[in-house]
């Protein structure tokens, strides 16, 4: 297959579909328009349903009812709709409910600007809603891995009945990048996907079986009863964190002398940094988190070389993943961040400034 | 032995969690008949709303989902195009669809969900004990109106049967009550031509209950029947508002 020139807003919602979705709702919002406008031109033609719904709340809640009759669909948003969507998500995680949740990040807090950030890191990471619950996150750096990360979304939504969130950003979002999509599923795995849940969805009673009755719900008044169901849901959990853990290194080695971590487009110009000074004989390490949760706290933790003096962490916000670098380090070695704020994405000069000042 | 009254194979044998003397209890009974007699119980699926109403999906005897408060119809829409072979409920309170759930329903009526609603109306939020609902009534005494609502200061009840009727795409509304036996039977028609609509896949459905909350308006069953006739009624104005299959425009 031919690489295509798109931008990462339709290479994701064309990965989607490819990927079996055939359900979306959304409510329109800038950096990530064009993913609700492919969805409005494409659904129609492959049998699909695109609503363009009243607000971010009842597209949310719109996913809860596909998702509740065990249908791949999806959503996106921007920064202030994803904040409109956590009462859904919060539910749907309580219920049990796959589903992909797409997040294209522009600046905060409120109302913000409309340029790329990673300001929404806590929110995705460490529960945007209400009560202990986890998202899979997963944060692509290139509009090639915005496309290949919908499709395993989906698989990972279905897999372990959990909410997965694609944390991406206006630069991915708006820019074009050549990609090479995955074969869409054929006519005998969609309908494969579309009787996978049927153990527990809602669907027709085809037996007529008395005792058929399945609940989509997250309520339970009784406080023993649901300590044992989100006791129940953490060791789903703790499943996750065990096998899906990923991450991207480059550069490690045991003569590093700076490890950095960044994710997203900002990893992207960690790396542009890291490629000039190694041309100049510096050797800097860098481990890229793709699963923002689970996080990838021990490869962080072993690529510590023996000569790393410090670890510095780049972001494009006030400091956020940099808390979870700190848990992964330990207190082994110094760890340093800089970040960008308003929406302003730093330059491969600035980072190599930065980095060039602690040799 | 002749059985000459038993429950639907509609609903489970979950005891119904409703306060003595309300008629929750009646409403719930006439959708599960009603999609009893119209032969749909291995093809119907149910949205339970926030509220007294909160544990129906426990009392329907087919599949359910529980949304949040006031999203039913959007959690409804989601279930009904996912799955377009099946036929889809909400069941929702004045705070749900009236006050929190407003965008919700007034969207679902206005893209002709293929849908029916049922919407309880009686004037309070019971399940929190008695606060004021987008259509307690001017004058009237709750918790959060002590000195009795002020529609200079709150706005006057919200009819939501009106509201619904100034869309084009709903395919039927209708608002019945449940305070006596006539009434009952009554209701039980609309709620039975409601899914019969909803079989056929006629379009947007919608009645609305004029019911009772004794518990939290303070009256025994009988005296709360008798305030409702008296001061809902004329307020709330029992009819049809929109037929399309009988030519009601």
């Amino acid at each position: 297959m031919s690489k295509i020139l798109m931008k990462g807003n339709e290479a994701v919602a064309e990965a989607a579909i490819r990927a079996g979705c055939r359900l979306y709702f959304a409510y329109p919002i800038t950096p990530q328009s064009e993913l609700i406008e492919y969805m409005a031109k494409m659904m129609p033609k492959v049998g699909g349903t695109f609503i363009q719904a009243e607000s971010e709340i009842a597209a949310i809640n719109m996913v809860y009812g596909a998702a509740g009759v065990g249908k791949r669909v999806m959503t996106s948003s921007s920064s202030p709709g994803i904040s409109l969507k956590q009462e859904g998500i919060s539910y749907m995680a309580g219920a049990e409910l796959p589903a992909v949740i797409v997040n294209v990040q522009r600046g905060g807090p409120g109302l913000g600007d409309i340029q790329p950030a990673q300001g929404d890191y806590f929110q995705a990471v460490k529960g945007g809603g209400h009560g202990d619950y986890q998202l899979i996150v997963l944060a692509p750096s290139s509009v090639q891995e915005f496309a290949d990360l919908a499709a395993d979304a989906f698989d990972l939504a279905d897999k372990y009945r959990n909410p997965v969130m694609i944390l991406a950003d206006g630069m991915l979002g708006q820019m074009m990048e050549p990609v090479e999509f995955k074969p869409a599923k054929t006519q005998e795995e969609l309908d494969a996907l579309a009787n996978q849940h049927l153990s527990w969805c809602i669907c027709p009673n085809a037996d007529g079986d008395a005792k058929h009755h399945h609940e989509i719900n997250s309520l339970e008044l009784d406080p023993e009863i649901l300590e044992k169901k989100v006791s129940k849901l953490y060791e789903k959990y703790a499943e996750v964190e065990k096998n899906e853990v990923r991450y991207e290194t480059y550069n490690l080695s045991d003569d590093n002398e700076i490890l950095c971590v960044a994710w997203g487009t900002a990893a992207r110009v960690v790396k542009s940094a890291i490629n000039e000074l190694v041309a100049q004989g510096k050797s800097i390490g860098l481990v890229r988190p793709i699963t923002c949760w689970p996080y990838p706290y021990e490869a962080i933790a072993s690529a510590i070389g023996p000569k790393v003096k410090k670890v510095y962490v780049f972001e494009l916000n006030s400091g956020q993943m940099v808390e979870d670098v700190m848990i992964a380090v330990n207190g082994k070695v110094p760890v340093d961040f800089w970040g960008k704020l308003g929406g302003i994405v730093f330059t491969p000069a600035d980072i190599q400034a930065k980095l060039e000042a602690c040799f | 032995m002749q059985v000459i009254a038993k429950r639907p194979e509609t609903l489970t044998a979950e005891p119904f969690t409703y306060c003595p003397g309300c008629t929750h209890g009646i409403a719930t009974r006439l959708i599960a008949e009603a999609i009893e007699e119209q032969g749909l119980i291995n093809l119907m699926a149910g949205v339970a709303p926030v509220g007294c109403a909160v544990f129906a999906y426990k009392f329907f005897n087919f599949d359910m989902a529980e949304a949040a408060h006031g999203r039913a119809p959007a959690v409804a829409t989601g279930m009904k195009r996912g799955r377009p072979n099946m036929h889809i409920f909400t069941y929702q309170g004045d705070g749900d669809l009236a006050a929190i759930g407003t965008a919700e329903i007034v969207h679902a009526a206005n893209r002709g969900e293929h849908i029916s609603v049922f919407f309880i109306n009686n004037a309070i939020y019971g399940m929190t004990g008695g606060q004021m609902a987008p259509t307690t009534l001017a004058g009237m005494k709750t918790t959060t109106s002590p000195y009795g609502r002020n529609p200079e200061d709150i706005g006057y009840p919200i009819r939501m049967c009106e509201l619904l009727s100034s869309l084009v795409a709903p395919y039927y509304i209708e608002r019945v009550s449940l305070l006596s036996p006539g009434d009952i039977l009554r209701a039980k028609k609309a709620v039975n031509k409601a899914i019969q609509y909803n079989k056929e896949e006629r379009g947007f459905t919608f009645v609305e209950l004029i019911s009772t909350c004794p518990t939290n308006w303070g009256f025994d069953p009988d005296k709360a029947r008798e305030w409702a006739k008296e001061n809902m009624l004329p307020y709330y104005k029992l009819g049809v508002y929109r037929d399309k299959g009988a030519g009601v425009e």
